[in-house]
C-alpha cells in the first residue's frame, strides 16, 4: 500500500465499479411501486395551446394519471433563473406550458404509467390543439422592429443589455496611425450531449413528509433548495442524491421543469416516479451551448500592439431562462481581452429571446466564445499587418512580473507566464520547421495550416461576491475509530475523478495509505452543504476545503499526541502512518492517536473527543489557468476535408495534483473544442424545427477523427488557494477551438481567405476553394 | 398486456423471462435481469453505449428485441471479468485513464473485446477505426486507444 503523494499519477478509486458495469446511474435506481413518466412535447416552435385533451391517454391501460400545464398551475413553482443582471427580463417559465409553447420540445403534458413503454405510448394519445404563432429563430431578426415577440407580455425580444467599458477610448480613437480591423465572428449553437441523458427519480413519503430525489445533476444542493421551493415540501424534508452521473459538461448544472414535475407527481400520487430522457428529448430540451454573434473592432498600432477592442455580442438565449442562461454571455465579456494587455475595452452584450431551447453553460460557458474572439483577433491582426502570429502574441502578452494583473474588464488575473507556455508549444511542434514545410507544400499546391491559440480562462468559481448563489465550497474529514477516513465534499464530480484527487489530498496530509480514504459526495442527506461541480472549481475550491479540514484535524491530533509523548505539537509530523518528531525518536502510530482522540481517556484539557473537522472555503478570487495550443491541419483541395495532422497543447492549470487526471481533462476538452471548430452545430430551420435531433445528425466526434494529442504542462501556482491548483476541467475546450480555425484559415491564406465561420465542414471549405479558384 | 415467456443465456447463466414481445434486449437485460452495465445512450444504434456480445459479435442491444436473443450466448460487461479476475482490457482501461464518467465504458470494452479477438496485434489507426462506432464525450479517445493497445500486448503475452 503506497502512500499517495500529491502530484502522483494514481489509479482512480472510481474505476473498479465502472469498468465492471457496477456503477449506479439514475436509471439503475429501482424502487417498489415505481411509476414512469413521459412528456408530451410541442411540435411547434411557437403556438397558442387551444386545448389539451387527455381523455384517451388517461383511459389507456397501464396509465395512472395525466397532468397538463393547467393542472399544475399554481401547484408547482416556475423553472428558476439565478442570474443576477441589472434590468434582466425574466419571463414566466412554467414546468409544463400553459397557454403558449415557445420552442420545439417544450413539455406540455406528462403521462404517468406503470412502465416506461406504456407511458411513451400514451403520450401519443395526448391530443393537443395548437394555433401556430409567428416564429423568430434568427436573433438578429428578433431584434428588428416589428419582429414577432417570443413573449407577448414583453415589449420586445431583448432580455438584457449589459455594457462593459474601460480605458481612455477618446485618446485611442484620436491616436494617429491607429488601424481599425473589423470582423464578424459566429459562435454556433452546440449540444452538450453527455452520454447519459438527464433522468430523475422522485419519491415522496407522505408519512415522513419526505421528498427524496435522485437526479443526474452537477448541483445536488442547489437542486434541493430549488425543488423544495418548486414543490412546496420544506427544504429540511428534501434530500437530493446525485448518483453516478454519466457526464454533464454544464448541461446538468441546472434545474429543469421535468424535475419539478416529477416531484409534484410523486407527491400527488404518493408513489415514486422515474423519468429518463430520450436522446431526442436531450437534443431538443436539455440546454444548448454557445450561440453568439460577435462583431469586433480591433484598434491596432502599426507594430502589432493591440490598443483597443470593441465587441458587440448578440447572445441567442432561446425562449426562456434556465438557471444561468443570461449569465453565460457576460462571462464572454469578462474574458474578452484574453491573455493580452489591451488597455481599452468596450463590450456590449445583448441577450435575445428566440423560439429555441435555452442556451446555458456548456463546457467553458462563455469563455470559449471569448477565447475564440480574441484568438481570431490576434490572427486577423497578424494577417492584416503581415506579421507572424507568434510575434503578435508575444508583443501583446503582459510580462510574468505584471501579475497579479488588474484588467480594464474588472477582473484581476492571479498568476501567469504566457511566454513560457507559448515557447514550449512552439518547441514541441517544431514551429520554424513547420513554417518551412508549409512553404514547400504551398509551392506544390498543398494547403498546410498552422494555428495557434494562447488562451486564458477564468476558473475555480469563485468568490461568493461574484457568484449568483455562493462560490464557497464545503469539505469535511472524519476519522473513524478504525483509522479509516471518510471525506465529505459539497462538490458533485461526475467523471472528473475527485474521489481520487481528494483521497490523495487527505492521504498525503495524514501520511496514511490512499486506500484508507473514502470520499462521499452528491447526497444532501450525507453532505450538509455544497455548491457543486462546474466552472473548474471542484479541486481548486472543494479540494481546498478538504485540505484545510485535514490541517485542522492534524493540529488537534498533534496536540493529543504531544500530550502523550511529552513534546510540543509543533515538533510533530505526519509520516508513514505515524505521528512523530522529526527523525522519529518519539512516535505514535496514527491509529493510536485516533484511539486516544475517540476513546478520550487522557485528552489534554480543553480538547473535545472525536476527530471530525469541516471547512467552508471561500476563495478570495477566481483563478486564471492558461495555455498555448498549436494545431497543424491539411486541407484537401478536392473534397474540402480538413485533416487534423498534429495537435500540441501546453496547459498551465497551476499545481498538478494528479497528472493522469489533468491529462484526461485536457484530452476530453480538446475533442469537444475541436468538435466545435470542425463538425458540431445544432441547427434549427427558419420555422424553428430542430434539424439535428438525433446523434445521426448531430456530429459528436469519434475516435478515428483525431491524431494522437501531444500534451504537456507548465506549473504556475496560484496564491488564491493553498493547494496552488487552478482548475482544468474546461481548458481543453476553451483553448482548442480557435487553434483549429486559425490553422484552417492559415492553410487557405494563399487563396485570400481571411475568415470562415465554424464548423469548418468539408462542404463549406469546398465552396471557399471553388469560389477562390473561380476568382 | 400480451407477454411471452422465453429463455436467455447471459454471461453463462440461463434466465427465464416474461416480457412484452416488443421489449428491447437492452431493457430486458437491465430491468428483467438486473444487468445494468449496458446503457441506453441514444436508442437508435449510433452511440454504442448499449453494446453487448451475441455469440461473440457486438450488437446494439437497443436495436433488437429480447426475444431475438433466444438461443444465443449473450455477454454483457458484467460477464467480462472471469472468476473474480478483471479482464486485461478492464485493467488497462483503469491504468490508462480510459474512462471518466463511465457511461460509455461497458460498450467500449465489449467493442474492444470483439476487435482484439480478430486483431490480436493491431495498429493505432485500426483501433481508432474499430472504436469509431462507440461515442465517448469525456476522454478524447487517446486514453482508450492506449488502453486497447496495451491490453492487446498483454493478451498476446497470455
Amino acid at each position: 500500500m503506497a502512500t499517495a503523494l500529491l502530484g502522483e499519477r494514481i489509479k482512480r478509486k472510481e474505476d473498479p465499479r465502472l469498468i465492471q458495469g457496477r456503477g449506479h446511474y439514475v436509471d439503475d435506481i429501482v424502487l417498489p411501486g415505481l411509476l414512469h413518466l413521459a412528456f408530451a412535447r410541442s411540435p411547434h416552435a411557437h403556438a397558442r395551446i387551444k386545448s389539451v385533451d387527455v381523455t384517451a391517454a388517461q383511459a389507456a391501460p397501464g396509465v395512472v394519471a395525466v397532468y397538463t400545464g393547467a393542472d399544475l398551475q399554481g401547484k408547482v413553482g416556475m423553472v428558476p433563473c439565478a442570474a443576477g443582471i441589472e434590468g434582466l427580463k425574466v419571463p414566466e417559465h412554467p414546468c409544463l406550458a400553459v397557454d403558449e409553447v415557445r420552442y420545439v420540445g417544450e413539455p406540455v403534458a406528462v403521462v404517468v404509467a406503470n412502465s416506461a413503454y406504456t407511458a411513451r405510448d400514451a403520450v401519443e394519445q395526448v391530443e393537443v390543439e395548437y394555433d401556430p404563432l409567428p416564429v423568430v429563430v434568427d436573433p438578429e431578426k428578433a431584434l428588428a422592429p416589428g419582429a414577432p415577440r417570443v413573449h407577448s407580455k414583453l415589449a420586445d425580444n431583448v432580455a438584457f443589455v449589459a455594457k462593459l467599458e474601460g480605458g481612455d477610448w477618446k485618446a485611442l480613437e484620436a491616436e494617429p496611425g491607429i488601424k481599425v480591423i473589423r470582423q464578424r465572428l459566429i459562435n454556433q449553437r452546440l449540444a452538450p450531449v453527455a452520454m447519459e441523458t438527464r433522468g430523475v427519480v422522485a419519491s415522496y413519503s407522505p408519512g415522513e413528509d419526505l421528498l427524496t430525489v435522485w437526479s443526474s445533476t452537477q448541483i445536488p444542493h442547489i437542486l434541493k433548495t430549488q425543488l423544495a421551493l418548486m414543490s412546496g415540501v420544506e427544504e429540511n424534508h428534501c434530500r437530493v442524491i446525485a448518483p453516478e452521473v454519466g457526464g454533464g459538461f454544464g448541461s446538468k448544472l441546472n434545474v429543469y421543469g421535468e424535475e419539478g414535475v416529477a416531484c409534484y407527481v410523486s407527491k400527488a400520487l404518493g408513489r415514486p416516479v422515474k423519468w429518463i430522457e430520450s436522446r431526442r428529448e436531450n437534443l431538443q430540451a436539455t440546454i444548448h451551448g454557445r450561440d453568439q454573434i460577435n462583431d469586433v473592432e480591433v484598434y491596432v498600432r502599426p507594430d502589432g500592439k493591440v490598443a483597443g477592442l470593441k465587441c458587440w455580442i448578440i447572445a441567442d438565449l432561446g425562449a426562456y431562462h434556465q438557471l444561468l442562461t443570461p449569465a453565460i454571455p457576460t462571462l464572454t465579456a469578462l474574458m474578452i481581452v484574453g491573455a493580452y494587455h489591451i488597455p481599452c475595452v468596450f463590450v456590449e452584450t445583448k441577450g435575445v429571446f428566440t423560439n429555441k431551447m435555452a442556451t446555458d453553460a456548456y463546457r467553458g460557458a462563455g469563455r470559449p466564445e471569448a477565447t475564440y474572439i480574441i484568438e481570431r483577433v490576434m490572427d486577423l491582426v497578424a494577417a492584416e499587418l503581415n506579421l507572424d502570429p507568434v510575434d503578435v502574441r508575444m508583443k501583446n502578452f503582459p510580462s510574468p512580473k505584471d501579475f497579479p494583473l488588474a484588467l480594464p474588464t474588472g477582473v484581476t488575473y492571479d498568476s501567469a507566464n504566457y511566454q513560457r507556455t507559448l515557447k514550449k508549444v512552439l518547441k514541441a511542434a517544431g514551429y520554424t520547421k513547420l513554417r518551412k514545410e508549409q512553404e514547400r507544400l504551398r509551392k506544390k499546391g498543398r494547403y498546410l495550416g498552422i494555428g495557434l491559440s494562447t488562451y486564458v480562462e477564468i476558473c475555480a468559481m469563485g468568490p461568493s461576491s461574484r457568484m449568483p448563489a455562493g462560490g464557497w465550497e464545503f469539505g469535511s474529514v472524519r476519522i473513524e475509530p478504525t483509522g479509516k477516513v471518510t471525506v465529505l465534499s459539497g462538490t458533485s464530480p461526475h467523471g472528473q475523478g475527485e474521489e481520487t484527487t481528494f483521497a490523495q489530498i487527505v492521504a498525503s496530509g495524514f501520511g496514511i495509505p490512499y486506500e484508507d480514504v473514502t470520499v462521499l459526495h452528491g447526497d444532501t442527506g450525507v453532505v450538509p452543504m455544497g455548491i457543486g461541480t462546474f466552472g473548474s472549481r471542484t479541486t481548486a475550491v472543494g479540494g481546498t476545503a478538504i485540505y484545510l479540514a485535514v490541517e485542522r484535524l492534524k493540529k488537534k491530533m498533534a496536540r493529543i499526541a504531544a500530550h502523550k509523548l511529552g513534546v510540543k505539537p509543533g515538533e510533530l509530523e505526519f509520516k508513514d502512518g505515524k505521528v512523530q518528531t522529526a527523525g522519529g525518536e518519539k512516535a505514535m502510530r496514527f491509529l493510536e492517536v485516533v484511539a486516544e482522540a475517540i476513546f478520550a481517556k487522557q485528552l489534554p484539557p480543553g480538547v473535545e473527543p472525536g476527530l471530525v473537522e469541516q471547512c467552508v472555503f471561500e476563495p478570495a478570487n477566481f483563478t486564471f489557468p492558461f495555455g498555448a495550443h498549436l494545431a497543424v491541419v491539411e486541407v484537401d483541395p478536392d473534397t474540402g476535408e480538413v485533416r487534423l495532422r498534429n495537435y500540441y497543447a501546453v496547459d498551465d492549470c497551476g499545481r498538478v495534483l494528479n497528472p493522469m487526471l489533468v491529462d484526461g481533462q485536457i484530452h476530453g476538452g480538446l475533442v469537444q473544442g475541436i468538435g466545435q471548430a470542425l463538425w458540431e452545430e445544432h441547427v434549427y430551420d427558419e420555422n424553428g424545427q430542430l434539424l439535428t435531433g438525433t446523434l445521426m445528425d448531430y456530429a459528436v466526434p469519434r475516435a478515428h477523427q483525431f491524431p494522437w494529442f501531444e500534451t504537456a504542462t507548465t506549473e504556475t501556482p496560484t496564491r488564491v488557494n493553498p493547494l496552488g491548483a487552478k482548475g482544468v476541467g474546461e481548458a481543453g475546450t476553451i483553448g482548442s477551438t480557435p487553434a483549429i480555425v486559425n490553422a484552417v484559415v492559415d492553410a487557405l491564406r494563399p487563396l485570400g481567405v481571411r475568415h470562415i465561420d465554424m464548423p469548418l465542414k468539408p462542404e463549406k471549405i469546398w465552396r471557399v476553394l471553388r469560389s477562390a479558384s473561380a476568382a | 398486456m400480451y407477454t411471452l415467456t422465453y429463455t436467455l443465456t447471459v454471461n453463462g447463466a440461463e434466465y427465464s423471462v416474461q416480457t412484452e414481445p416488443r421489449k428491447l434486449l437492452l431493457d430486458v437485460l437491465r430491468e428483467d435481469l438486473g444487468l445494468t452495465g449496458p446503457h441506453a445512450g441514444c436508442e437508435h444504434g449510433v452511440c454504442g453505449a448499449c453494446t453487448v456480445l451475441m455469440d461473440g459479435r457486438t450488437i446494439r442491444s437497443c436495436l433488437m428485441f429480447g426475444i431475438q436473443a433466444v438461443g444465443a450466448r449473450i455477454i454483457t460487461i458484467e460477464g467480462v471479468a472471469q472468476g473474480g479476475a478483471l479482464h486485461p482490457l478492464q485493467e488497462e482501461f483503469s491504468l490508462h485513464h480510459a474512462l471518466q464518467c463511465g457511461f460509455c465504458t461497458p460498450g467500449m470494452i465489449l467493442a474492444a473485446l470483439e476487435f482484439l479477438g480478430e486483431h490480436p496485434d493491431p495498429q493505432e489507426d485500426d483501433v481508432r477505426e474499430a472504436l469509431s462506432g462507440n461515442l465517448c464525450r469525456c476522454t478524447g479517445y487517446d486514453s482508450i486507444v492506449d488502453a486497447v493497445l496495451a491490453a492487446a500486448r498483454r493478451m498476446r503475452r497470455g
